[in-house]
């Protein structure tokens, strides 16, 4: 068995949730849902220990968190900004302004800084277009975002 | 609350709560109370609305107008472009774009004194006058909600308000009077087809599943709303959760099931929250769970979370999901209301054509099926977004033209541009141009012009959107979304995605033009599910009516948008240009040369098009195009 190194506790708040619900291969997906939560990332210890408590291969696993985007094995920032790029959006400039952020942080989306601290992602709409482009960090919404606006959102998250 | 065992509780329950509804629905007029909603819906709560809410009530407090004032959440009003809206019943007035810091203006002129705050008003743009009421705005003359009737009237939060406006009546009348056949024939005649996207009618998927010989059945809510830029679904369940509920339990009863699930997108969280509350309240009153309304039937619904996979929202690639695995799809037949969920009959429905179901039993076939054309009954909830005026989630009967709910309704485009396209569908649907504005939207006529209903996302583009682009872009949605499992889909959208980007960059050729063209056809006709073959309709379609703007970028190397980088030309102006040196100190790639207030020149082959010169010159001396 591969050694774990994460912390107990979180195991062990996994290990609540999975004892809570009917341990089944059809509860997978809310028990990743909830790992990632609980983790914040789904690496592979994770994933091993999920598919020994619901008796579900882990090649199965590792299917399923691959097969969705929302399931990451990659920790993620502090600070992770989301750049809306449905579709209202995009027509609204987004591109533009997902540049900018690149060009802001030095990092390309989908990466994380060095220190940790920003992470640049895209998604598909969050059901805000009236605002659009908008702009997510960790739970903040910014909507009819600028090129401009760009710098000042980054100036926000520096703890 | 206590269990409702009859239908006369439930009446019972409506009749208590009617003070409130005569209040909202402006039936009565001449009395000092006045009832406050404020749009809860996703938009208007990441504009503060929720802040807004709690100083509204501070201030009422602090008026001692409790006894007659109440402020409270509702959902989508619709009008999201001016959120958040507070609006003041009975007087139906509406303001928009009202900030936490208007509260107290509100309450103190408009609660107190008896007068309207101007500012907040509404302008209608065209007649450059403050609109009073909301039915005298022209976003909502021609709107008709059917399945947003309670969005905007009722407090999503609590049962008794969903009550009040005969909420779960529908269901009371199903189970109490009525068999499952007479309700089906119900919504066999009244027309209702799906609003998912497939136009399939829903009385037939019902009558199928419950001709099936199997004691367990499942009934499925698909609310994965996959389209990027639409939010109708996302607008009913956090406006009017109790609504799909119940419509879901009269589905079960219709076709014998017992036992629901609502796939949801997990990046819904508020509307994840209502449902879940909306749940949690149906039990309690015993209109869900066992034993529904005393009459022994039981009914019981669980929640499963999608993760981010578009293709999820095709039926059985949502089955499979649900089931734990993978969500690719499988073909049909057979289809999902033979074998769905682990095998079992299931009826699988949009968010929006349940929301229809309740109103539909209530009032009647024939009054439903009086809305709409001749093929395609009743309304559809478009999410209006883009380079429009008034973005916005609205509800219009089938056969209004695209023209009325662009002009009319939309009030036209933004900023003045000039209209170029509009695309319906999403990305599995095609662009309708200014030619045909005036066709009458329906499933089959948008069908018949290289488009689809799909399931309502509607998105405006004007003239600096560049028609490759956007064409580029649904496809490297696809190319993303695509499961993989046959291989048209998962190589050939890729092929169409890298022939189009060739294109932006200036390096495609005619025949390229021709290759684009069968290759798409080719990978309609060959994948295995919705997502594949609908894919290519979004390059056929604008190849088909923008045939000059794709001419543009292979013959010309021209992008008439002035949006692909590659294909731009950055020049400084001889008479303009001041020699100031900005554009030369922040050129990246040192291309700029010219000395103090002398013109300055750039080189053509080394500049990358980075625009960083265009932004800096100060005197607007450099050009593009
Ligand atoms: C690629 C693809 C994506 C789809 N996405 C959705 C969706 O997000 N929501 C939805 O209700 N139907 C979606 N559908 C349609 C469903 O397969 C199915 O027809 C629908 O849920 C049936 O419900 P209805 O008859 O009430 O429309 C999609 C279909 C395809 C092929
Ligand atoms: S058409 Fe695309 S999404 Fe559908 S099964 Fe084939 S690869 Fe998967
Ligand atoms: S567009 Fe960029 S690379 Fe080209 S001249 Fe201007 S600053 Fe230099
Ligand atoms: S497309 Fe960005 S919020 Fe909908």
């Amino acid at each position: 068995m591969m050694t774990r190194t994460l912390s107990q506790d979180l195991y062990d708040q996994l290990e609540g949730y999975i004892d809570s619900i009917e341990p089944t291969e059809a509860a997978l997906i809310e028990v990743l849902h909830e790992a990632q939560h609980i983790f914040g990332y789904l690496p592979m210890e994770v994933q091993l220990f999920i598919g020994e408590k619901l008796h579900v291969p882990a090649s199965k696993v590792f299917g399923v968190v691959s097969f969705y985007s929302y399931f990451t094995t990659e920790p993620k920032g502090k600070y992770v900004i989301n750049i809306c790029t449905g579709t209202a959006c995009f027509v609204r400039n987004a591109e533009s302004i997902v540049r900018e952020f690149e060009k802001a942080l030095n990092i390309k989306t989908g990466e994380t800084t060095g220190n940790k601290k920003y992470t640049i992602d895209c998604l598909r709409c969050v059901g805000a277009c009236g605002l659009a482009p908008v702009v997510m960090v960790n739970e903040d919404v910014y909507g009819k975002v600028t090129v401009d606006d760009v710098y000042k959102i980054i100036a926000k998250y520096t703890e | 609350m206590e269990r409702i065992n009859n239908l006369d509780t439930l009446i019972q329950m409506q009749k208590e709560f009617e003070n409130i509804m005569e209040i909202r629905k402006s039936t009565v007029t001449n009395t000092e109370r006045r009832e406050l909603l404020i749009c809860g819906g996703t938009g208007c709560v990441s504009s503060e609305s929720l802040k807004l809410l709690e100083n509204l009530k501070d201030e009422i407090k602090k008026h001692g107008l409790e006894d007659k004032v109440r402020a409270s959440i509702t959902g989508c009003f619709g009008f999201c472009e001016k959120g958040p809206i507070v609006k003041v019943f009975p007087e139906d007035v509406f303001y928009v774009g009202v900030t936490p810091g208007d509260a107290a203006n509100i309450v103190s002129t408009h609660l107190v004194q008896g007068r309207k705050v101007e500012r907040l008003l509404y302008e209608e743009p065209a007649l450059k006058k403050k609109v009073d009421t909301q039915h005298e705005m022209e976003f909502y003359k021609k709107q008709k909600r059917i399945a947003l009737r309670n969005c905007g009237l009722i407090n999503p939060e609590l049962i008794e308000e969903y009550i009040a406006n005969r909420g779960y009546e529908a269901l009371g009348r199903c189970l109490l009077e009525m068999t499952p056949k007479e309700v089906i024939h119900i919504i066999k005649t009244s027309g209702l087809r799906g609003r998912g996207g497939g136009g399939f009618p829903t009385g037939l998927k019902w009558e199928y599943a419950s001709k099936m010989d199997s004691p367990i059945k499942y009934v499925v809510c698909n609310a994965d709303e996959g389209d990027p830029g639409a939010f109708m679904d996302r607008s009913i369940l956090e406006g009017d959760p109790h609504s799909i509920i119940e419509a879901m339990v009269i589905t079960g009863y219709s076709i014998g099931s017992n036992k629901g699930f609502v796939y949801i997108r997990a990046e819904y969280p508020l509307a994840i929250k209502r449902l879940k509350n909306a749940l949690k309240q149906a039990k309690q009153a015993g209109l869900l769970g066992q034993n529904i309304m005393g009459t022994g039937f039981n009914f019981d619904i669980d929640i499963k979370y999608g993760a981010g996979a578009f293709v999820c929202g095709e039926e059985t690639a949502l089955i499979h999901s649900i089931e734990g695995g993978r969500g690719e799809p499988t073909t049909k037949p057979p289809f999902p209301a033979e074998k769905g969920l682990w095998d079992k009959p299931t009826s699988v429905n949009n968010v929006e054509t349940f929301a229809n179901v309740p109103a539909i039993i209530i009032n009647g076939a024939s009054w439903y099926n009086k809305f709409g054309s001749d093929t395609s009954k009743g309304t559809k909830v478009f999410a209006l977004a883009g380079k429009i005026n008034n973005v916005g989630l609205v509800e219009v009967p089938m056969g209004i033209s695209l023209r009325e709910i662009i002009y009319d309704i939309g009030g036209g485009i933004k900023d003045g541009k000039e209209f170029k396209a509009v695309q319906t569908g999403g990305p599995s649907g095609g662009c309708i141009t200014a030619d045909q504005l005036d066709v009458k939207i329906d499933y089959e006529s948008l069908y018949s012009i290289g488009s689809m209903m799909g399931s309502g996302g509607m998105i405006v583009i004007d003239e600096d959107n560049c028609i490759v682009d956007i064409a580029k872009f649904y496809l490297q949605f696809t190319v993303e979304e695509s499961c993989g499992k046959c291989t048209p889909c998962r190589v050939g959208n890729k092929r169409l995605y890298e022939m189009l980007t060739k294109i932006t960059e200036g390096k495609g050729t005619e025949e390229d033009l021709e290759t684009l063209r069968t290759l798409a056809e080719t990978i309609k006709l060959t994948s295995l599910c919705g997502l594949g073959q609908t894919a290519p309709n979004p390059v056929l379609s604008t190849m088909k009516y923008f045939h000059e703007e794709y001419l543009a970028h292979v013959r010309d190397k021209k992008c008439p948008a002035g949006v692909c980088q590659s294909l731009l030309r950055y020049t400084i102006s001889e008479e303009k240009c001041i020699g100031c040196t900005k554009c030369a100190r922040v050129c990246p790639v040192s291309c700029i040369s010219g000395k103090v207030k002398e013109v300055h020149v750039i080189d053509q082959d080394l500049c990358i098009k980075c625009g960083a010169c265009f932004d800096a010159c100060p005197v607007n001396a450099i050009s593009k195009g």
